[in-house]
């Protein structure tokens, strides 16, 4: 078996088996398989609704999964961006309703309000590792809590002890009448232009450029990039702070986009830790984050429809999507499966 | 290398797609033939007036033991009186992020439910949005206002149930500090604060009151660590309103009467009778009382007006101690005679408005 056929053959298994599985799971706790991914599929795909809610659940995993990635291209475990992301939510919510401006200047400013912020908070932890050696992975960790509970002191502050801040002026929004239209009132918003935008610009950043290219060697081999004459430290400091600014956006979205506000979160909102994911699925590319995300986002958005549609409960459902996404994670076991099948074969 | 990666990951999503579209083919007709089913059978059984009913929980899940839980109880129990059937005539959908408020309560608007219930605070920007774009589908929100002529708004006098919590909790204390145990720090639960406290002193001045919020609804450890500081601190009837949070002050107090069966260790429940919740065998029992907030009942009140045609739409309902929307559980001996007696007099001074309990905590 050549190369390329194996190439294509092992997602496919990969996904038949995940799905085999989840519907073993389905038909032992009494739930009829058939019904429950066609609610999957009407759920992702049904109409133009799903579709719209769809790319809107994509959006911010987009943006989670390149700021992951990014970190990861230099070296870096970047576990901070759901941190990263809450303040970028929290500064982008803030700009869109506290000032009064034309949405030419104001829409951009508030995404470049988010961009530092989340910048900022992971230029912190990647200062930390450059001048204390602080290992980024403790420092991004612990970043998250300080991030999660100082956006709700904030917001408490802001909106005078209430739960959220006000609405964004529409001048901020990144939502439209057009497509909440074109999309029979889904939550789609042009959000989806900026992740893409942003999925060029981590293409450019690394391949077109020199900074880029001394981001990858320091990822490569720190010492061997040291010894070329590089600043490791300037570079670490400087791949977080980018990491620190998709994640930043990825909370502007979420602000100006699906919620247009920011409010008290009790808990993490799972996105950033699910970048993770979506970055590995996607080899920390750029291009495979976009397809990580588009199925990290499909099946978690399609997952509602199966309790509506197909009355599976919820437990089951996230059982099942786990195990979907767990055999595209493990497609490694089935690409050395496939190999020895054909080494075999070859043999006989 | 690199092309080879993203070659691997393109194909995988396109495999899953074509997969995924081989079994949604098969399909995609049912959904439609289901509906037709749903408008034959709505359509016959209008004449008796099929009215369904459905509701979107909170991040909280519907078997949260105090306030989905509750009004998922009114749901079924109207289903119930109306003989509907489950996911036809009434349903439920779980939140499991606050993103997904918009869709599921899409979700049931496409199912042609003739109401809707969005149930907590967290809903209201998102019950607005969509009654907006839905006007002639009826909504109604409990513990948030919505001003828009489609949505009814439930709101509970919180403050009014906690104050004879407080008339309770005072009453009881053998060492004359007593705690309070929140979620996060919003405007329902300060309510719930507000009135535990003004009661506790209205019985007692020199009454101590611990309070604390948890910032979570759903961490029991938090809601143990908090009660056993008040305890050790002296406290011995702790009121709590933090949903699963509270489950941990429940624990931590069971432990210690299981220790001393003698000592003085209360908690007071929240929104449903918590009873069981403080069962330690047969005969001991550390629920005080329980404070219920009847979301149940006002789902069912709501439910049945809509269902006769007269849907409080764009109203405020209120539902106070005079309205029996808020009242204390049956605390199944554990309060005295003479306490319950003061107890009464104060619901009867509250109720016909000779006292008012303020919503927030003077400070």
């Amino acid at each position: 078996m050549s190369n390329r056929v194996i190439n294509i053959l092992v997602p496919i298994i990969s996904i038949i088996i995940g799905l085999i599985v989840g519907a073993i799971v389905m038909v032992v706790s009494g739930y009829d398989p058939v019904q429950g991914y066609s609610a999957l599929w009407t759920g992702i795909f049904g109409d133009s609704y799903s579709i719209g809610n769809t790319i809107r659940q994509i959006t911010p995993y987009i943006l989670a999964g390149l700021a992951v990635a990014f970190a990861f291209r230099t070296g870096l475990f970047n576990i901070g961006v759901e941190g990263q992301l809450i303040l970028g939510w929290l500064a982008a919510a803030w700009v869109g309703y506290a000032f009064d401006l034309p949405k030419i200047i104001h829409l951009p400013l508030a995404l470049l309000a988010a961009a530092a912020a989340g910048a900022f908070w992971a230029f912190i932890a990647g200062f930390l590792k450059a001048k204390f050696k602080v290992h980024e992975v403790i420092a991004t960790i612990m970043l998250n809590y300080t991030a999660l509970y100082i956006a709700n002191a904030v917001i408490k502050k802001l909106s005078d002890g209430s739960f959220k801040t006000e609405r964004v002026h529409a001048s901020a929004s990144l939502r439209s009448p057009f497509l909440r239209e074109l999309t029979d009132n889904s939550s789609l918003h042009y959000g989806i232009i900026v992740a893409l935008l942003m999925v060029v610009v981590m293409w450019f950043i690394l391949e077109k450029t020199t900074r880029g290219y001394e981001l990858k060697a320091v990822g490569f081999n720190k010492h061997a990039a040291d010894y070329a004459g590089m600043s490791v430290n300037k570079n670490i400091i400087l791949a977080m702070t980018i990491s620190g600014m998709f994640a930043g956006l990825g909370g502007a979205m979420e602000a100006l986009g699906t919620f247009g506000n920011a409010s008290i979160k009790p808990g993490f909102t799972g996105i950033g830790f699910d970048g993770i994911a979506v970055a590995l699925l996607g080899a920390n590319t750029p291009l495979g984050v976009v397809f990580g995300a588009s199925l990290f986002g499909s099946l978690k958005y399609g997952a509602l429809n199966m309790p509506n549609a197909a009355g599976i409960p919820e437990e089951i459902v996230s059982i099942i999507i786990a195990l979907i996404i767990f055999f595209v994670a493990s497609g490694y076991i089935i690409r050395v499966a496939l190999q020895k099948l054909s080494k075999k074969k070859e043999g006989q | 290398m690199k092309k080879r990666k993203f070659g691997l990951v393109l194909s995988s999503v396109l495999a899953a797609s074509a997969i995924l579209g081989a079994c949604g083919t098969k399909d995609e007709d049912k959904p439609a033939k289901e509906k037709e089913n749903e408008n034959a059978s709505s359509g016959e059984s209008n004449k008796e007036g099929a009215f369904s009913v459905a509701m979107v929980t909170d991040v909280g899940g519907v078997d949260d033991k105090s306030f989905n839980q509750s009004a998922w109880e009114g749901v079924q129990a109207y289903g119930k009186e109306h003989n509907l059937e489950k996911s036809k005539g009434f349903d439920y959908l779980q939140s499991k992020s606050d993103a997904d408020y918009d869709a599921n309560l899409n979700a049931l608007v496409r199912r042609d439910f003739n109401l809707i219930f969005g149930i907590g605070y967290m809903m209201e920007d998102a019950m607005a949005a969509i009654a907006e774009e839905n006007p002639d589908n009826k909504f109604a929100i409990i513990d948030a206002t919505v001003e828009a002529d489609n949505v009814v708004s439930v709101l509970f006098k919180e403050q009014e149930g906690a104050f004879l919590a407080g008339v309770a909790a005072a009453k009881m204390s053998k060492t004359g500090t007593i705690g309070f145990v929140g979620g996060v720090d919003i405007p329902v639960i300060n309510r719930f604060e507000a009135g535990f406290v003004e009661g506790a002193k209205a019985v007692n001045p020199k009454i101590e009151i611990k309070s604390k919020y948890t910032g979570a609804f759903d961490k029991a450890d938090l809601g143990k660590i908090t009660a056993n500081s008040m305890y050790s601190a002296g406290a011995d009837v702790i009121f709590h309103a933090a949903g699963a949070t509270g489950n941990g002050v429940f624990s931590e107090a069971k432990e210690r009467k299981k220790k001393d069966p003698n000592a003085n260790v209360w908690v007071i429940g929240v929104d449903a009778d918590q009873y069981e919740e403080g069962k330690i065998d047969d005969k001991t029992n550390v629920t005080l009382t329980s404070m219920l907030k009847g979301v149940n009942t006002a789902v069912v009140d709501i439910s049945n007006k809509a269902k006769n045609g007269e849907f409080p739409g764009g109203k405020k309902l209120v539902y106070g101690l005079a309205e029996d929307g808020v009242k204390l559980a049956d605390s199944r001996g554990a309060i005295p005679e003479d306490v319950q007696k003061v107890i009464d007099e104060y619901k009867e001074k509250i109720a016909n408005g000779e006292i008012k309990v303020p919503e927030k905590v003077k400070k």
